[in-house]
């Protein structure tokens, strides 16, 4: 060995080369193009982005804007629903599969297929379901029931609740999957220990099971967490956000302030506040799932 | 043959129509009822024609059967802009779809496999941002990437396109990928190392020909992600270009004439197509594919 | 009186038969070993006595009460699992009263009996602690606990130490045979792979092969009188020696291992020897050598090939005739390889089988 050690930089190069476009989409993407945003919320870009400082004022703008107020009310409501029913109607048909029955890959095949739709299709079809002079509103009144109501998707004070029927049929099969997998991970003596202690099977799930899936339980929120903020195709397709803005949404109001109204500032302060939200989330289960690992 | 004696023997009796089974299969069926409905709705309604649809109700089947609709969704529909159908967006969709499929996973294939095997210092940092890109909402960072690709020349370009679903496939494919090669045993590379191969040898006639399954996975993955795409298509496509999923919306938002349902929902399982047979061809491994997707790094 | 009977049980998942026809009588207090290699079937007869796999035929008994259709917490039994199977959220105390509670015995007792089995089982200070926290050997002991505060006449162990490392293995094993002394009236029946703990622990062996049980009788007999080929090999380590060649009937029997006759005189035949294929087995420790092999009913000259000390002994390998040969000698012995060695035995302590049935002869 003439050299002694070879030099640090050009170890690994290949794999280093190899690395470059994470290295360079971590950096300059996600990171650069962050902080970028979230620089220029603090200026009056309008047509084009322009480091002209005004403070907070775009985050004032926002926060007094009607519609801001009701994407995020929106989000909020549709956020709370879409987690506990997602949580709740994901792990029923988990458990409901895992009962060893007949059919289980029909019947999660069944479960699972709206996940392979997009939202644009998702929202397309529950339009056309829940169209007051064609879809389930007429077909009931055809039955008989001729004072029945149910038009989501025109009535402004209900409206958000019609795009959540859309959502959770096209997301809840994924949860069920993540579930049933949760379920599948449990070590099978727990449930015969349970079988002979003579625990009823409800109280096993509730007071055994349920706790044991604690990191499915959470890994799982956080999915649906980031995904609900989102939120955009399927109001697009499903309502346009009408009737007039009663189904807005904070992704939306980014878009259109971004693309639609040249009014960059607007986009850039909206799309922080949901930056900001999704790290409310998401930095409390970093701590959790990695921090804790150095204690255990 | 010991003697058996009176009483109970063999199996239990088990009822096929036990109290448990009728509640346990009667909500499975009626959930499964549920999610199926939609399905059934869509082809129904875009195999009856107007008059049909307007007298009768959704769920009915047609008593008549037309594919006028299908045809019209397909080639004559039209959306604002020009009248020749739903054809000209799967033509786009696929144009998008490969390349940017087979890119993402020859970059993320290659990056999971320097993360596994070539570990090198700063490698976990730009991987966890990478990890934590993958929740950040997309909102964030469209506009700061709008410029970049102004910049190069790539705005309103397929390339540019492309480019943007290879960044964004990027976190959730190369922990795929990091996850899969780390699970094929370290001595297999060792070994490799110890008799001569370097990066790409080893990659190419070792980690390859053992991960055919991770890379349908990946590919089942990007091609549903891709094809369903709606916002990066409108905002980085010009409108010739639009991929199905926005000239779907585009088509049934249109203000033009009547609301023509049938078209719409003709139109509407068209788009929905390629990710369903993708679906229903795939199984399992599409199953396997959302779950490595929603595990932790 | 029988504790638990198992009369022509079958059990087949599909069209795989895993147990056949199978019948085993306990006694109340007995320690009953299930030995056999992986897939013999012994978990699956385990399970089924609990009631958590329902049978394909037959019917089991548990106390002269017939509870092939009973649930398993109606039949009497506590049940101890490989990966210890405890409530990971529940402090100890919790995993003991988890089933008490449920069936609604009044506090009192419960606290009661969770006294007692802590006291046996020395977690009385681990009470308040959660699984997570404790060692392997701690989490065990829990476990058992856990079918000690049932108060049952039947304890199932379905390979209880088979988590655990070497060491606690055998400190564990000294605990649950203690715990059977103080336990006189408690039957129990354990699952195991490993054949020291068989012998170690049990009253009676099973030894299981292919869903069917091979041989069933007390540890000593199962070493020195194995009934067939099969029990013969998996008993004994290092194991026992097996030699091809053919049974002779003469003046005296004798069995000639491929060119080396053995003297069959002294060998209790099970049946009249008749001339046929057979194989001739002798453990390594019933081979002597040196001094001690002069005047044996069988001696001969053997090389010594490869050397294997193991401390306390050493195992050396050497040829009888064509095939190979293991002995054992202390493990001072002052022996190298290529050493000439006169080694010889006593037939009696030997087995031969039928080359063809692999039955005892």
């Amino acid at each position: 060995m003439s050299n002694g050690r070879p030099n640090q930089i050009f170890r690994n190069l290949n794999a280093k080369v190899a690395a470059i476009p994470m290295i360079a989409t971590a950096s300059v993407v996600f990171v650069g193009g962050t902080v970028w945003t979230v620089y220029y919320s603090f200026t009056s870009s309008k047509l084009l982005p322009k480091a002209k400082f005004v403070g907070l004022d775009q985050y004032e703008r926002l926060w007094s804007t009607n519609r801001w107020l009701v994407s995020i009310e929106n989000l909020f409501i549709y956020g709370v629903f879409s987690l506990i029913f997602s949580l709740v109607i994901g792990f029923l048909l988990a458990a409901l599969l895992d009962q060893k029955i007949r059919f289980e890959n029909t019947f999660r095949t069944i479960f699972l297929y709206p996940f392979a739709l997009s939202f644009i299709v998702t929202g397309l079809v529950w339009q056309w379901i829940l169209n007051p002079d064609f879809g389930v509103q007429q077909v009931v009144r055809d039955l008989g029931w001729t004072s029945f109501t149910f038009d989501p998707l025109y009535n402004a004070e209900i409206v958000i609740y019609g795009v959540l029927i859309a959502g959770l049929w096209q997301g809840t099969g994924l949860i069920m999957c993540l579930m049933l997998a949760g379920l599948r991970g449990i070590d099978e003596d727990i449930w015969k220990a349970a079988r002979v202690d003579g625990i009823p099977m409800w109280k096993t799930y509730l007071f055994i099971i349920i706790p044991m899936m604690r990191p499915v339980f959470i890994t799982t929120l956080v999915i649906i967490a980031s995904g609900i903020v989102r939120v955009y195709d399927l109001i697009v397709a499903q309502t346009s956000g009408g009737p007039g803005i009663a189904s807005e949404v904070p992704a939306k109001y980014v878009y259109d302030a971004m693309f639609l109204k040249q009014n960059l500032g607007q986009g850039f302060a909206g799309s922080t506040m949901m930056l900001l939200s999704v790290l409310i989330v998401l930095i409390p289960w970093a701590y959790l799932e990695f921090g804790g690992k150095k204690h255990g | 043959m010991v003697e058996a004696v009176a009483g109970p023997a063999g199996p239990r009796p088990v009822r096929a129509l036990s109290r448990r089974n009728i509640i346990l299969y009667g909500t499975l069926i009626v959930i499964a009822i549920y999610y199926i409905l939609p399905l059934y709705v869509m082809v129904v309604t875009s195999l009856k024609g107007m008059p049909e649809i307007r007298l009768g109700n959704i769920f009915s089947p047609p008593v008549e059967v037309t594919f006028q609709p299908w045809v019209k969704a397909w080639a004559q529909a039209c959306t604002g802009l020009n009248c020749d159908g739903l054809s000209r967006g799967f033509w786009n969709s696929v144009v998008i779809t490969v390349p940017s499929v087979v890119l993402s996973i020859v970059i993320a294939s290659v990056n999971g496999y320097a993360l596994a095997n070539w570990r090198f210092r700063g490698a976990n940092i730009f991987f966890t941002i990478l990890i934590f890109g993958a929740f950040i909402p997309y909102q964030v960072m469209i506009y700061p990437l709008v410029i970049i690709l102004r910049e190069i020349g790539l705005y309103g370009k397929l390339p540019g396109l492309v480019l943007v679903h290879t960044i964004f496939g990027m976190p959730i494919l190369t922990l795929l990928f990091r996850n899969y090669f780390t699970s094929i045993p370290e001595e297999l590379f060792k070994a490799a190392r110890v008799d001569g191969a370097g990066f790409w040898g080893i990659y190419f006639k070792i980690m390859l020909p053992m991960s055919l399954p991770i890379f349908v996975v990946a590919m089942i993955l990007q091609i549903t992600g891709i094809w369903n795409d709606f916002l990066f298509g409108v905002i980085y496509t010009k409108p010739e270009a639009y991929p199905m999923t926005v000239q779907l919306n585009n088509i049934v938002k249109s203000v033009q004439g009547v609301q023509e349902y049938n078209v719409n929902m003709a139109a509407t399982i068209l788009t929905g197509l390629v990710p369903l047979i993708v679906y229903f061809v795939s199984g399992k491994l599409f199953v396997r594919g959302i779950a490595a997707g929603a595990v932790k790094g | 009186m029988a504790s638990v009977s198992v009369k022509n049980l079958d059990l087949s998942f599909g069209s795989v038969k895993v147990l056949q026809n199978l019948n085993l009588e306990i006694e109340k207090g007995e320690f009953l070993v299930l030995l056999g290699s992986s897939g013999c079937g012994k978990s699956t007869l385990l399970n089924c006595i609990a009631g958590l796999l329902d049978v394909t035929g037959g019917q089991i008994f548990i106390n002269e009460k017939n509870v092939t259709w009973n649930e398993p917490k109606d039949r009497d039994i506590g049940m101890v699992f490989q990966s210890y199977a405890l409530y990971p959220q529940m402090t100890v105390e919790g995993n003991l009263s988890f089933g008490l509670k449920n069936a609604r015995m009044p506090r009192g007792e419960i606290a009661q009996r969770i006294q007692r089995a802590a006291k046996i089982l020395h977690i009385e200070p681990l009470l308040k602690r959660k699984p997570a926290q404790l060692s392997g050997g701690q989490r065990q002991r829990v476990a058992i606990g856990r079918a000690l505060v049932r108060d049952v006449d039947v304890f199932l162990f379905d390979e209880p130490l088979s988590n655990l490392d070497a060491k606690l293995r055998a400190e564990l094993r000294v605990e649950i045979k203690r715990l059977h002394q103080t336990l006189q009236d408690n039957t129990m029946i354990y699952v195991t792979h490993d054949q020291i703990e068989a012998m170690t622990l049990a009253d009676r062996i099973a030894i299981m092969r292919g869903g069917a049980i091979q041989q069933l009788a007390d540890p000593h007999t199962i070493y020195n009188k194995p009934v067939n080929k099969y029990v013969a090999g998996f008993i004994g380590s290092p194991g026992i020696n097996f030699l091809d060649g053919n049974a002779i009937e003469g003046a005296t029997p004798s069995f000639d291992a491929q060119g080396i006759v053995i003297p069959m005189d002294r060998y209790a035949f099970a049946q009249t020897p008749q001339p046929k294929p057979a194989v001739f087995g002798i453990r390594p420790e019933h081979v002597l050598h040196g001094d001690a092999a002069v005047g044996q009913a069988f001696s001969q000259q053997v090389a010594v090939d490869v050397i294997e000390p193991m401390g306390s002994d050493t195992l050396i390998w050497s040829k009888l005739g064509p095939q190979d040969f293991r002995f054992r000698v202390d493990g001072q012995a002052d022996l190298s390889v290529g050493d000439q060695v006169l080694i010889g035995f006593d037939p009696a302590n030997a087995s031969a089988f039928d080359a063809q049935s692999e039955l005892r002869l």
